[in-house]
């Protein structure tokens, strides 16, 4: 009996050597004990920066490997990227305000570097099943660090919350795929891309079965009308792991969705735009509206990632690889800004006690100008003004609507973004323009205060050399159309 | 000397300041005065820059000149290109002109934040110059949007009781706008052939169907800016509020990027639907001119009644400038110029009273003329020149835009009822403007807190001598502004099919 051909395993080597890392690193703080919480972190931290270089060095050209059910291309590698450095951060950030928590324990670190392994996984899938498994094996991490606080009756709350919700979107989803299976016969996104070649193979079922898949993403990426989750995992979760959901997970299913609907469902184009576009504009304008209330900073910052998905989805709807590089540049800039608002966010602790009220910040400018100014130029930012980076962000988005005659998407979009510049630029007047509270303490940790200082920095100068990033995601986003 | 980055010189110079004064550390009292010192001489170098910009200028060519290019996202083929034509080379210098004046105007008055302050004017200064030099779309909408973040935070921590709300409201009504612009400029990114270069977009032909919706776009951003009636409400509030210096930028030069704007984009881009819509550019600015005059009439509070007036004198700007007239267009021009500094100075004027009483209620003065002989004088020469008496700047600039109206009137181009109604705006204004002096200034002095008040401090002399000199040059001698001007506004005239019909050799005032 001839061995069956191994498959090579090449492609792959980034997301087994997180794997493999993620057990080791459980290994280093079983047999170190609780106090290793600060060396695995730091070690995580490395193995997802050797992640990323592995992601460089092997994850950019376009292959497809373990008999079809994974594939590497720029468009993934691109993505990873912003997942892994999204991951890192968070990391980082989590290990100072873990320590202060009383949570620091090592299983927080391992369980985000499993979760990321799950997301670059979910990004290469090129199989229903492969991405069933990517999501889960994420999923299943995330519930477990929304919850991490055990103490805090919020946490668990919000755990709680995400693993019931989260559960019926992945059965929604996992209906979805057996559904087009029946239908389609494959499970491949090739085969499947095959089988839609000229508008063939259509029928309600498969309809049916799209419409599911899309539910289950849209849920992932928090989309209206499958939101509810998110403001209030976003309030309860330790706010190191609101600020990772709000980037890593957020990314990889974005970039999910993205292949999905491009590559084996690409052909179907009319039958799911007209989805797309409604969930889009839902986002953005429940996102932009519900958060002018909002009196929690995090809860704001949960409706602001709403309404930015929002944005990210107007890139798919326009399609091509306009709109995808639309969305690549989106997700980057968007990563660098919600990590560093929320790394503002984390030295809002007062008395040794976290305080996540809007009208805390009052006064922030005159009692820590270098953080209220920090902490505005992410708003700015978000709010998408130019100069800084958030403009150029938007820019792309309304640039491929424009290209794609999607005159409506832009002018709402447009709209809509005005109305949420009102709430970010809220928080701009508070930090700026009202009495001061009683500040915070000091002083940040020296983390925290970095990547709060370079995020600021990036968002500030993108302006000035924008080239590399845009030719990299131009790049990456040819790379999902080449065939 | 010429190879030099002239216009990238003067327009981050200023953001050099910033860098300066940012690392400012230490006692209170000093770094506000080294923050000031700072602003000053790098907003007075900004200005001797451009002064020179001027002297090199060719004014025998409609060109741009002073032109560079680099790369910047050569993928979407966007770079950053700058250049100046006659149409803007003056607004570099109305902007460069005011700025060291906020600096000196706010010495004494601003005492908190100094050093932010100093550092948000000096942005803003960058922001406004860039503006006006940018030729390439995205380039030109970074800078003219950027301006809403300095000016923002100005009204908004300087400025008075309402400041949050006028500042909110400002920011909002601006972005408003904007944002549909920018929508307008990647539709004309594709309609063009893929470049957001601004000389391409002006020599393209659009079709006229798209032209409809873009010049509308386009509009929504400029009438805000201008602002146009029934769009001016965010002004009386933000005037109010912002402190004077922010008022003087405020009327002096971001009301200017509106007409800017009409002139450099929606004429010679669109013209098809610039002449569909002159009509209601008519209508809008007749109103603006008669009603927001009856309003100021009516005011209490003097800055309210200077920003209304404001509204009123942009009125005129927008009449001339879609009557496509040279008269008409180089009317716009130089009133948009005289504006700058006229308003710019009459918010001077109320900022030093304000200064000493804290309060802008007209009723609370009365009799200055006895105890500020100085004051009194440079009032007057500013509220002549708002009036537009002969020999002063205001009187070049409205009666070349009626002249452009009344020539209008005479074709198809507008109703004769243009230029009439408008004309009694001008009557209107001498009303609520000598109604003003005679309040504040004349009558007896009936309040012991108005007799001691003192006459023009130095500092506050040196901010009018200058503005009262140019108030006068181009009232005395409009030649030397409208020469460098003429080719490029003759080149605006020729896009506009609806005006070549029309251009009879009609001999120009400084020609006469």
């Amino acid at each position: 009996m001839p061995a069956a051909a191994i498959p090579s395993f090449l492609p792959a080597v980034p997301e087994i050597f997180v794997g493999v890392a993620a057990l080791a690193l459980l290994m280093v703080g079983v047999f170190r004990g609780e106090r290793s919480a600060t060396l695995v972190s730091w070690l995580s931290v490395a193995a997802l920066v050797i992640a990323a270089v592995l992601v460089l060095k092997f994850g950019v050209t376009r292959r497809v490997a373990l008999n079809g059910m994974f594939i590497t291309d720029g468009f993934g590698a691109f993505m990873k990227i912003v997942t892994i450095a999204g991951s890192a951060l968070s990391v980082m950030l989590a290990i100072d305000y873990n320590q202060r928590q009383g949570i620091a324990r090592f299983e927080f670190p391992v369980l985000i570097v499993l979760a990321t392994a799950g997301m670059m996984m979910m990004i290469s899938a090129y199989d229903l099943i492969s991405l069933y498994i990517g999501l889960e094996l994420q999923s299943l991490a995330l519930y477990v660090v929304a919850s991490f606080d055990r103490d805090s009756v919020r946490s668990i709350e919000a755990g709680l919350k995400y693993f019931v919700l989260g559960a019926l979107a992945s059965g929604m989803l996992l209906f979805g795929a057996s559904m087009v299976y029946g239908f389609a016969g494959a499970t491949g996104f090739e085969a499947l891309q095959h089988a839609f070649q000229g508008g063939g193979a259509r029928s309600i079922g498969l309809l049916f079965g799209i419409v599911f898949i899309v539910v289950g993403l849209a849920f992932k990426v928090s989309a209206v009308p499958f939101h509810m989750w998110t403001p209030d995992v976003y309030e309860g979760a330790p706010t190191p792991v609101t600020a990772f959901f709000a980037v890593a997970p957020k990314t990889a299913a974005v970039a999910l969705f993205v292949r999905v609907m491009v590559d084996p469902f690409g052909h179907l184009v009319g039958d799911w735009a007209q989805v797309i576009w409604a969930i889009s504009i839902a986002s953005m304008i429940l996102g932009s509206l519900a958060a002018i209330n909002q009196q929690n900073i995090k809860r704001l910052m949960a409706y602001s990632s709403i309404a930015n998905v929002g944005y990210a989805l107007i890139g798919l709807a326009s399609g091509g690889d306009k709109g995808v590089r639309g969305i690549l540049l989106y997700m980057a800039i968007y990563a660098v800004m919600t990590i560093g608002a929320f790394a503002c966010i984390l030295c809002m602790r007062r008395q040794g006690k976290m305080v996540e009220g809007i009208p805390d910040l009052s006064g922030l400018a005159r009692t820590q100008p270098g953080l209220a100014f920090a902490f505005a130029i992410f708003m700015f930012s978000l709010a998408g003004i130019p100069p800084l980076a958030g403009f150029l962000s938007k820019f792309y988005i309304f640039f491929a609507a424009i290209d794609a005659s999607y005159y409506g998407l832009a002018v709402i979009g447009v709209v809509t973004s005005v109305v949420g510049a009102y709430y970010y630029v809220r928080i701009v007047k508070i930090m700026y323009f009202d009495e001061p509270a009683p500040a915070f303490d000091r002083p940040v940790s020296p983390v925290v205060g970095a990547v709060l200082g370079i995020s600021a920095i990036l968002i500030l100068l993108f302006f000035v050399v924008p080239a590399p990033l845009t030719d990299s995601a131009t790049a990456a986003a040819a790379t999902l159309f080449a065939e | 000397m010429r190879d030099l980055p002239l216009l990238s010189l003067v327009t981050f110079l200023p953001i050099i300041g910033v860098l300066f004064i940012m690392p400012l550390r230490g006692e209170v009292e000093k770094v506000a005065n080294n923050a000031r010192w700072i602003a000053l001489w790098t907003s007075l170098a900004a200005f001797l820059l451009s002064l020179y910009l001027w002297w090199q200028f060719d004014p025998t060519t409609a060109d741009f000149q002073f032109v560079e290019r680099a790369n910047w996202l050569p993928q979407y083929n966007i770079a950053y290109h700058m250049g100046v034509d006659g149409i803007s080379l003056f607004f570099v210098l109305l902007s460069t002109f005011l700025t060291p004046i906020c600096v000196i105007a706010s010495w004494a008055p601003i005492t908190t934040r100094v050093k932010e302050y100093m550092i948000a004017f000096l942005v803003l200064e960058t922001m406004m110059v860039g503006m006006f030099c940018a030729l390439d779309f995205v380039v030109f909408y970074m800078f003219f949007e950027g301006v809403l973040i300095p000016m923002y935070l100005i009204i908004g921590v300087w400025g008075g009781p309402r400041r949050v709300y006028a500042a909110f409201k400002f920011f909002l009504y601006t972005l408003l706008g904007s944002v549909l612009m920018l929508l307008a400029i990647l539709q004309i990114y594709f309609l063009i052939g893929d470049t957001t270069d601004i000389p391409t977009a002006l020599h393209a032909q659009i079709p006229a169907a798209a032209q409809t919706w873009l010049w509308l776009a386009f509009f929504a951003s400029f009438a805000v800016k201008v602002p146009m009636w029934p769009v001016h409400t965010w002004l009386p509030d933000a005037h109010v509020e912002a402190p004077t210096a922010g008022s003087v930028i405020l009327a002096g030069v971001l009301l200017k990027m509106g007409g800017y704007g009409f002139i450099r984009f929606s004429l010679p881009m669109m013209p098809d639907a610039s002449t569909t819509f002159a009509p209601l550019v008519f209508g809008l600015s007749v109103v603006a001119i008669i009603y927001t005059s009856l309003v100021a009439l009516a005011q209490e509070d003097m800055k309210k009644l200077i920003a209304y007036s404001s509204v009123a004198h942009m009125g005129i700007v927008t009449m001339g400038i879609f009557t496509v007239t040279a008269e008409g267009l180089q009317g716009a021009m130089i009133q948009m110029l005289s504006h700058g500094v006229v308003s710019a100075a009459l918010f001077l004027c109320v900022g030093v009273v304000y200064d000493r009483l804290h309060t802008r209620e007209i009723a609370r003065y009365g009799g200055l003329v006895h105890n500020m002989p100085k004051y009194a004088f440079c009032f007057m020469v500013f509220t002549l020149a708002s009036i537009g008496l002969p020999g002063t700047s205001g009187f070049v600039g409205e009666f070349l835009a009626l002249v452009g109206a009344f020539e209008a009137g005479q074709t198809s181009r507008a109703s004769p009822w243009v230029a009439f109604l408008a004309t009694t705006g001008i009557i209107l204004s001498a009303a609520y403007m000598l109604y003003l002096y005679r309040r504040v200034i004349f009558e007896k002095i009936t309040r012991e807190d108005v007799r001691r008040m003192a006459d023009l401090h130095w500092r506050e002399i040196v901010v009018f001598v200058p503005m009262i000199a140019v108030v006068l040059w181009m009232g005395i001698y409009p030649n030397s502004f409208l020469k460098p001007m003429q080719p490029s506004l003759a080149r605006v005239m020729e896009r506009v099919p609806a005006a070549a019909s029309l251009a009879h050799p009609a001999p120009h005032l400084a020609e006469r």
